[in-house]
C-alpha cells in the first residue's frame, strides 16, 4: 500500500538534494545556513519518525534559530537569461502551460476515480490521503512530460527547484509551525478558555452569532497579524471547532476553508501584510503608500459579509 | 480555570506587529503557551517536535517546485506576460477584469507565481492600465493615475487569494485539514478545496462590479 511515507521520502530526497546543492554552492555567502536548514527538513521528513519526540523538537528548534536569526540567503543558481527565456516563450507558446495543468489534472482525476470507481477497494492508497499520492504523481508525470519534450540537463529541475525555495526561504516551513503551534495550543487548553469567555459574549444558541464572531476573529487576528495562517489555529481552537463544529454540527469543511477565506478579507485590509499591500504601492511609485488597501477595502467588506453568510448558510444546512 | 495560556496569543500578536521573524515567533508563543499550560518545558518541546512531525503532510505541496522552476526556464512567465499583453480591451476596468480571471485561474491550478506584483503587474498591467486610461480620456491627472495604479494591484490580489484555495496542494488548505485533523475532523483536501469556489466567484463578481463603476467614474471624470 502506498503509504504517507512513500510521499514523505520523496518530498524529503527533494529537500536532501536541495541541501547539498546549497552546500555545493559557494557563490551564495550563506551556503551553510542554506544547506543546514534544508538539510534539516530532509531529515524532518525522511527520518522524522526515528528521532523521537525530544528529537524532533531539537529538530524544529534548529530550523527557528537557523531562520531566526537570519542564517538564510537567496541564492542564484544557474538558469536561462530573460532572453532565452523570451525566445523559448515565441517558440513554444500557451503549450508551456500544459504540463503546469498535468499536476491538479491529475490529482482531480485521481481522486474522484479511486473514490467513485471500484478502483479504490482494492487498498492501495492509505485511506483519505489519495489526493496527496496523486498530486504527487501529478508532479512526477509532469516533469517526465518535460524531460520528453524539452529535454533539460538531469541536475536541472533540482537546481530550479531550489532557485524557488531559497526565494521563498523559511516561509515555505511557517505554515507547518503555525499547525504545530495550533496542536500546543490545544494541548494547553487555549480553546476551551476562549470558548468559555466568548460563551459569555455569544448569545446561547445563536448560531449566527457564532458564525459572526468567527469570521471577525478571524478578520480581526488576520489584521493584527497581518497573516490568515497565524489566525487559523487560533480562531479554530477558540470558536471553530468548540463552538461551530461540535456545538452547533457545522460542517469542518465550510467552516475550515470559508473561515480561512474570511481572513484572506483582512488580509486585504491590514498594511501588517506588507508583501501584498505596502510593497506593490512601492513597486508602483504611489504616493500614498496606503493606497492598494484602501482600493481593496471596498472589496474585501462586501466580500466578508458574502463569505459570512456562506459560512453560515452552507455549514449549517 | 486559568486564562493564563491565553499570553501566548498575545505573543503572537506582539511579535508579528513588532515584526519580529515569525518562525522565532511563533516557536516562542509555542513554549510559553505550553509552560502556562502546565507542561514542562522538556514536555513543551517533545510536544512541538512531535506536532512537528505529524503535519509533515504541509511540506509536501513543495514537491511541484522543480516543476514550476523548469517551466520557468523554459518561459512560462513571459508566456504568462504574452497573455497578459495580447489582452484586448478598451477600458481600465475591462483591462482589470481580463487580468483578474487570469489570475484567479492560473492560482487555481496552481500557479500562483506565474504572475505576481513584481512578476506582472509592475511590467504589465500597471502600464497597460494606465495607457488604457489615456486612450479613453487623454491626459490624465496625478490623481487618477494613482487610482488606476492603485486598482491595478488591488485586482491581482483579489485574484490571487480567491484563486489559490481552489488548487489542492496549496499551503493554505493543508493548515486548514492538519489543524482540524488535530480536533479529530479528518477532512479531504478536495472537499476544502470545493468550498473556496462560491468565495472565488463572488470575488470575481463584487471586484469585477467595481472595475465596471471605475470605468464610469473615470467617464464621468473625463468631462
Amino acid at each position: 500500500m502506498i503509504t504517507l511515507h512513500w510521499l514523505y521520502s520523496l518530498a524529503g530526497a527533494m529537500f536532501a538534494a536541495f541541501a547539498l546543492l546549497s552546500a555545493l554552492d559557494r557563490s551564495n555567502p550563506k551556503w551553510f545556513g542554506n544547506a543546514a536548514f534544508w538539510g534539516l527538513m530532509a531529515l524532518s521528513l525522511i527520518g522524522g519518525d526515528f528521532l523521537g519526540d525530544f528529537g524532533n523538537g531539537l529538530l524544529v528548534l534548529g530550523l527557528a534559530g537557523l531562520a531566526g536569526f537570519g542564517f538564510l540567503g537567496r541564492s542564484q543558481p544557474p538558469t536561462t537569461s530573460d532572453e532565452e527565456r523570451t525566445g523559448f516563450s515565441a517558440r513554444f507558446g500557451n503549450k508551456l502551460f500544459l504540463p503546469a495543468l498535468i499536476i491538479p489534472a491529475t490529482a482531480l482525476i485521481g481522486t474522484l476515480v479511486y473514490n467513485y470507481t471500484p478502483a479504490g477497494q482494492f487498498g492501495w492508497i492509505e485511506a483519505k490521503r489519495e489526493t496527496y499520492v496523486f498530486l504527487c504523481l501529478g508532479a512526477l508525470l509532469a516533469l517526465a512530460t518535460i524531460y520528453v519534450w524539452l529535454r533539460p540537463s538531469a541536475v536541472a529541475p533540482l537546481q530550479e527547484g531550489r532557485r524557488l525555495i531559497d526565494a521563498i526561504g523559511w516561509a515555505a516551513v511557517l505554515p507547518q509551525m503555525l499547525a504545530a503551534l495550533g496542536v500546543l495550543f490545544a494541548a494547553a487548553g487555549v480553546g476551551t478558555i476562549i470558548g468559555d469567555i466568548t460563551g459569555m459574549v455569544i448569545p446561547k444558541g445563536n448560531v449566527f452569532a457564532a458564525a459572526l464572531v468567527f469570521a471577525l476573529g478571524m478578520v480581526l487576528f488576520t489584521m493584527i497579524m497581518g497573516n490568515a495562517f497565524a489566525a487559523f489555529p487560533v480562531m479554530a481552537a477558540a470558536i471553530g471547532v468548540p463552538l461551530l463544529i461540535k456545538a452547533y454540527g457545522g460542517d469542518p469543511a465550510v467552516v475550515g476553508a470559508v473561515g480561512m477565506l474570511a481572513g484572506f478579507c483582512g488580509t486585504l485590509m491590514t498594511p501588517m501584510a506588507a508583501n501584498f499591500n505596502l510593497v506593490p504601492a512601492a513597486l508602483l511609485e504611489l504616493k500614498d503608500q496606503y493606497g492598494v488597501v484602501k482600493a481593496q477595502v471596498a472589496t474585501a467588506l462586501p466580500l466578508l459579509a458574502v463569505n459570512i453568510l456562506i459560512l453560515y448558510f452552507a455549514a449549517f444546512r | 480555570m486559568s486564562y493564563w495560556p491565553l499570553l501566548g496569543i498575545l505573543l503572537v500578536v506582539l511579535g508579528f506587529a513588532l515584526r519580529m521573524n515569525p518562525m522565532l515567533v511563533v516557536t516562542g508563543s509555542a513554549i510559553v503557551t505550553g509552560l502556562l499550560g502546565g507542561m514542562d518545558l522538556v514536555k513543551v518541546i517533545e510536544t512541538f517536535g512531535k506536532a512537528f512531525n505529524d503535519n509533515r503532510i504541509i511540506a509536501i505541496v513543495w514537491i511541484v517546485l522543480p516543476v514550476i522552476g523548469l517551466l520557468e526556464r523554459f518561459g512560462l512567465q513571459q508566456q504568462a506576460a504574452s497573455v497578459i499583453r495580447s489582452i484586448q480591451a478598451a477600458t481600465v476596468g475591462r483591462l482589470l477584469l481580463l487580468y483578474m480571471l487570469v489570475r484567479q485561474a492560473t492560482a487555481a491550478m496552481g500557479l500562483t507565481t506565474v504572475a505576481g506584483q513584481a512578476q506582472t503587474v509592475r511590467p504589465l498591467v500597471a502600464p497597460m492600465a494606465l495607457a488604457a486610461a489615456e486612450e479613453q480620456h487623454g491626459e490624465i491627472d496625478e490623481q487618477t493615475a494613482e487610482t488606476v495604479k492603485a486598482f491595478s494591484a488591488a485586482t491581482d490580489n483579489i485574484g490571487l487569494f480567491f484563486g489559490e484555495d481552489i488548487f489542492i496542494a496549496i499551503g493554505s488548505i493543508v493548515l486548514i485539514q492538519q489543524t482540524l485533523a488535530t480536533y479529530g475532523y479528518n477532512l479531504a483536501p478536495l472537499h476544502l478545496a470545493l468550498w473556496a469556489i462560491p468565495s472565488a466567484i463572488a470575488a470575481f463578481l463584487i471586484h469585477g462590479a467595481r472595475l465596471m463603476l471605475l470605468d464610469r467614474r473615470l467617464k464621468r471624470g473625463s468631462k
